[in-house]
């Protein structure tokens, strides 16, 4: 992994990956992400969406290409919310912090703004067990904003739950982009949801995933809560499922 | 009553039937407690039954009857205390022993985790100590290290070292992927992930198995103490002199005096995994019975 172009904050340069297994998860994929752009990857389940944020992370090499990353440590937000079940929910906000040796006092702090970006305020002492799957995720992602990662890397954060929540959490999120201006690499299997967050989307074929098309999405933020019911919003959605199609054929 | 309510630490247990929060408090207290206080009187009752019913009175010492275990037990003062005092010499061998087996599994379980190879080279040989049959090798320690405390020490740490370690090993080993992915993902060194991950996840393991081998550490102290017959008798040498001079009200006594001890050690370590696991973790909830 080496160090992105200024102006880049992700970069993948004809990207392979074949596990030990011989199970050829990707194949010569390109893809870049700017500085404080919002990117969606979609593609079908095992088309290897999941390998190239962990390609992006570090926590897998790649068997052929390269990748550059700008900030040395991106935000990663898993499908779980990958909560410790003994630590209350302020003490699982600052795992992250804790971990990078950050002083006690400006880790409290950091965990009180996180805790108040995701809307946590009231369940601080709540361990993860006695929250909702929403909540949950909230958890996952007030953690993830501790670093204040230029680069956020998400695997389908919203996967799991209702439509109701993952809409309102994907507007919470959109918030936050606009707040922080972080660039984000986001991946779900929703192309009503890609469209919405995104303003670009990769579009993976199945497996072995390669790069079937890269659609822009006109709309500028911050978004409107109902934009997804817009003419406008259905065209740029279709021309992705279209694309998606293409990729079973 | 008292007897059952004396053993007050099945209170503790949430019922383990569904819908146990409609039920009110009392009823529920009264589900758990009147069950087992039923097999207790139906046990006395065959008790008597034999006794009296198919010994012969010259024969009655074999299983004398229940109230003359509390007679000649644990109302005869010079007996009571004789009791006492083996009971407590018992348990210090049986504590000092869990404690040090408590100390090397889980040290024991951190390095196997942290090198494949010392799982590889020396676990198979924990396995070979596990089969090796202690009642053999008891007289060959009492013949190197004495018959003092420290060999009926080494006695109980053989005994009880072998759950705690595969225990905890086991808990460490099942860590979650995602949550070590957490960590590597910000670099974190091994202490540390041992410290604030594998620790943690491994705890309801651990207590699994100290729960198991504080059993089988009050079963090492009686056999080392029934073997090693020098200093302080221990309960193990109380039990052998009492068979031996057919003394079967205190012999009864003591069986029974050493029985509620194993229950006690138990008992406590559920009730310790339910305080420190029990708010975060689902089966540390509920201490089996
Ligand atoms: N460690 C691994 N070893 C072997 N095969 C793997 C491994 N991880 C993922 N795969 C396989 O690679 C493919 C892509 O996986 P993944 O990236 O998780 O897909 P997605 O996230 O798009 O569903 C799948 O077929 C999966 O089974
Ligand atoms: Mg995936």
């Amino acid at each position: 992994m080496r160090p992105a172009p200024t102006g880049t904050a992700l970069s993948f340069h004809r990207i392979g990956k074949t596990f030990p297994d011989g199970t050829q998860a990707l194949h010569d994929v390109s893809l870049t992400v700017g500085d404080g752009e919002f990117v969606a990857v979609v593609g079908p389940s095992g088309s290897g969406k999941s390998t190239l944020l962990r390609i992006a992370s570090g926590l897998t090499e790649p068997s052929a290409g390269s990748v550059a990353v700008g900030s040395e440590l991106p935000g990663y937000v898993f499908q779980d919310p990958t909560l410790l079940p003994w630590r209350t929910v302020e003490a699982n906000v600052g795992l992250l912090a804790e971990l990078d040796g950050v002083p006690k006092e400006e880790r409290r702090r950091l965990v009180a703004d996180a805790i108040l970006l995701a809307g946590l305020t009231g369940f601080e002492r709540h361990r993860p067990r006695a929250l909702s799957g929403g909540m949950r995720m909230r958890v996952s992602l007030a953690r993830a904003l501790t670093v204040r990662p230029s680069l956020f890397l998400f695997d389908e954060p919203f996967g799991a739950l209702d439509e109701i929540t993952r809409e309102r959490l994907g507007n919470e999120l959109l918030r936050l982009y606009l707040r922080e201006q972080f660039a984000g690499l986001f991946v779900t299997h929703s192309v009503v949801e890609a469209v919405r967050l995104a303003r670009r989307v990769t579009v993976l074929s199945a497996r072995p995933g390669r790069v079937l098309a890269e659609i822009e999405v006109p709309f500028d933020y911050p978004r409107g809560g109902g934009l997804q019911f817009d003419t406008a919003f259905g065209r740029v959605a279709r021309s992705v499922s279209d694309a998606l199609r293409e990729s079973f054929t | 009553m008292t007897a059952v309510d004396g053993s007050s630490p099945v209170e503790i247990a949430p019922p383990v039937k569904p819908s146990p929060r409609a039920l009110p408090r009392l009823a529920r207290v009264g589900s758990m407690v009147l069950p087992p206080f039923a097999v207790f009187v139906a046990v006395i009752g065959v008790w008597y039954l034999v006794t009296y019913a198919f010994l012969a009175p010259r024969r009655r010492f074999l299983l004398p009857p229940p109230h003359q275990v509390v007679t000649d037990g644990f109302l005869d003062r010079t007996i009571r205390d004789e009791i006492l005092s083996a009971l407590g010499g018992t348990a210090k061998v049986a504590l000092v022993g869990l404690g040090v087996a408590a100390a090397l599994g889980v040290a024991f379980a951190i390095l196997m985790n942290w090198a494949r190879w010392v799982e590889r080279s020396f676990y198979p040989w924990a396995v070979v100590l596990q089969t090796i049959p202690i009642l053999a090798i008891v007289p060959l320690i009492g013949f190197w290290l004495g018959y003092g405390f420290w060999s009926r020490t080494v006695v109980c740490i053989l005994i009880a070292i072998f759950p705690i370690t595969t225990n905890t090993l086991f808990g460490l080993q099942s860590v979650d992927s995602s949550h070590h992915d957490l960590f590597t993902l910000r670099h974190a060194r091994r202490w540390r992930r041992l410290v604030r991950l594998e620790l943690p996840s491994a705890l309801p393991a651990v207590f699994a198995g100290l729960r198991i081998s504080a059993g089988l550490s009050v079963i090492g102290a009686i056999v080392g103490d029934f073997f090693f017959r020098q200093g302080d008798p221990g309960i193990g040498r109380l039990i052998d002199d009492y068979t031996h001079s057919l003394d079967s009200g205190p012999l009864f006594a003591t069986v029974i005096i050493a029985s509620l001890f194993g229950l006690v050690v138990f008992w406590f370590f559920g009730l310790l995994a339910t305080l420190i696991t029990g708010p975060w973790h689902e089966t540390g909830q509920r201490p089996p019975p």
